[in-house]
């Protein structure tokens, strides 16, 4: 299966059963994979008439108490934003997937990490963050798919699933049968299905003319943004024990880093992977703990540098952070990560 | 006694916002009365719109949810495809919403034959940010943006929403009601009631469009206001039905 096939099936692995999609290079093949499952599994796929409507109806769909998602790569994620902003103010679950492409602008189909400070920084208008998972193989799809949704209903917000053109488009065997299935939704008694049965008319807005109240409402967000952080952070630590440099990378790149650490390591080197899991949370706390013990760090990214800030933030001058980037759906080598490896160890030898 | 009239249990007790010679109060009444003749109040699910009415789910006395500026024919989409089929959903908006930057959901909406009623709400300007020009808005009509009048050759002319969704095979219903006089609220009670019951024997899209005054903005009194509207808005906007599918068992 391709990867944006994967995320299909693990979607209707883990209940969903409504999907808005909108036609975007490279994440098609998720579109219609939901347009030929989702009726075998009695749920319903529609196409909308642009990234906007599909998230609207995401969040109309979400307002019925039920698991739905989305998806859209680079161009048509910024479409999405509003109404994510929208389903972050009106506490709605829902999974919306990126699978990043090439930017600014149109930019190209090529795979990119351009979109990180997009996805962990809010994106839309307002004091609101998402939770954002990011897989680096097929495996993992299955898996963080499943956590996304759960992660969306017990905390009544948007996750973003973020992958790359890489991803989206590679080929892996993968194991459902391993993953846990998802609980049956639970009854979300907020939900706006009529009242029949269950009391007073329900509302779902995330507007609040009043300023003390909106700030309150504001409070409760970042109360739960602050849960979020303290219990969905999610590392993935590869031969840290005895490291003395490290690389922090995500997704498709931890993947190549990784081979260029195991080459590092036959030369001698003595270099591990810190893996970010959840972008946001991001693991600040482990970076912060093993910068203290590191002599440099190196950040690798498919973009101009975005999460390097985070892991500046993390480190707070505890190491020396270096930074390698490949941008415009260039994909960095085994090769140039080694080089940089190599770097590394000559900088701060000196 | 014989209580000859009585407040509709459709609507919340809640004090509405609206402006002293605004219609939006009646509509709200007429589409409560609908849903509570239809004794739809506990089976249906309304979208309020961003505009004059954004709070409207104060005051339906039903489950509400409330739509980003011109998504709600995208959210009473997601609501419809996924609720129960004896659920009705409905859409409350105005015309900057509908018309304007709203414009591709609810002509896609339409399109897809959406089983839904829309309720729009044209009065030729934008209410609630001050009085600006709507693409409903009359050539020669002052507003905050264009002060000296409409021009076709600047703003172009405004567009007539009905006639232009009645164009969409998808669409089953469309109809242009009015609100300035009684018997022009009762044809427009009339016209809901029908829209609603064409989404319970589920024959696709309605919409009703209101024409509906601005007091406030159009800077006359309630009553020039409803003068108004029969003198300039209905001969540019004509009251009619622009679209009727034949009912289930009528096509023959």
């Amino acid at each position: 299966m391709k990867g944006n096939e994967v995320i299909g099936e693990a979607a209707v692995y883990a209940g969903c059963r409504y999907f808005f999609g909108y036609p975007i290079t490279p994440q098609s093949e998720l579109v219609a994979y939901m347009a030929k499952r989702l009726p075998e599994v009695g749920g319903c796929f529609l196409q909308a008439e642009s990234e906007i409507s599909a998230i609207n109806m995401v969040y109309g769909a979400a307002s019925a108490g039920v698991r739905v998602m989305t998806s859209s790569s680079s161009p048509g994620f910024s479409l999405k934003q509003e109404g994510i902003s929208y389903l972050a103010g009106a506490e709605l679950p829902a999974v919306i997937v990126n699978i990043a492409r090439g930017g600014p602008g149109l930019g190209n189909i090529q795979p990119s990490q351009a979109d990180y400070f997009q996805v962990t920084k809010g994106g839309g208008h307002g004091d609101y963050y998402t939770p954002v998972l990011a897989p680096s193989s097929l495996q993992e799809i299955v898996s963080l798919t499943r956590e996304a949704f759960r992660i969306a209903d017990e905390y009544r917000t948007p996750v973003i699933l973020l992958g790359d053109g890489m991803l989206g488009q590679m080929m892996e065997p993968v194991e459902f049968e391993d993953e846990k299935p998802l609980p049956k939704v639970r009854e979300k008694k907020w939900a706006t299905t009529g009242t029949k049965g269950d009391g007073p008319p329900k509302t779902i807005t995330s507007l609040d003319l009043n300023d003390t109240q909106l700030e309150i409402r504001n409070n409760t967000l970042q109360q739960k943004y602050a849960a979020i952080k303290e219990k969905e952070v999610r590392v993935d630590e590869y031969l840290l024990d005895d490291a003395a440099y490290a690389i922090v990378a995500y997704g498709t790149v931890a993947r190549i880093a990784r081979t260029a650490i195991d080459r590092a390591r036959k030369k001698g080197i003595a270099v591990g992977l810190i893996r970010p899991v959840s972008l946001w949370p991001f693991p600040a706390t482990i970076i912060s703990e093993y910068s203290s013990v590191l002599k440099a760090i190196l950040t690798v990214e498919m973009s101009a540098g975005q999460m390097i800030e985070d892991v500046r933030l993390a480190v707070e001058g505890k190491a020396p952070v270096f930074f390698y980037g490949r941008t415009g759906g260039v994909i960095p080598t085994v090769d140039e990560i080694l080089q940089q490896i190599d770097r590394l160890t000559e900088e701060v030898a000196i | 006694m014989k209580t000859v009239f009585k407040r509709t249990t459709g609507l919340t007790d809640a004090e509405t916002h609206y402006c002293p010679g605004c219609t939006h109060g009646i509509i709200h009444r007429l589409v409560a009365e609908v849903l509570e003749e239809l004794d739809a109040l506990e089976t249906t699910v309304g979208v309020a719109s961003v505009g004059c009415s954004v709070l409207a789910y104060h005051y339906f006395n039903c489950d509400m949810t409330q739509a980003a500026h011109g998504r709600a024919p995208a959210v009473a989409t997601g609501l419809r495809r996924v609720l129960p089929e004896d659920r009705l959903v409905f859409t409350y908006q105005g015309d900057g919403d509908l018309a304007s930057i709203g414009m591709a959901e609810i002509v896609h909406a339409a399109a897809r034959g959406e089983n839904i009623t829309v309720i729009f709400v044209n009065n030729a300007i934008y209410g609630m940010t001050g009085g600006q020009m709507a693409p409903t808005t009359l050539l020669g009509q002052k507003t905050a943006t264009t002060p000296e009048g409409r021009s076709s050759q600047l703003q172009g002319l405004p567009i007539r929403v009905s006639e232009m969704l009645a164009t969409l095979d998808g669409a089953a219903y469309i109809e242009r009601v009015s609100t300035h006089d009684p018997v022009h609220v009762l044809k427009a009670k009339k016209a809901i009631k029908k829209s609603f019951e064409i989404q319970r024997n589920r024959q696709g899209f309605s919409m009703i469009e209101v024409l509906s005054s601005c007091s406030t903005n159009w800077g006359l009194t309630p009553e020039e206001s409803l003068k108004w509207i029969k003198s300039q808005m209905i001969p540019y906007y004509p009251l009619g039905i622009f679209k009727q599918q034949p009912c289930i068992g009528e096509e023959s």
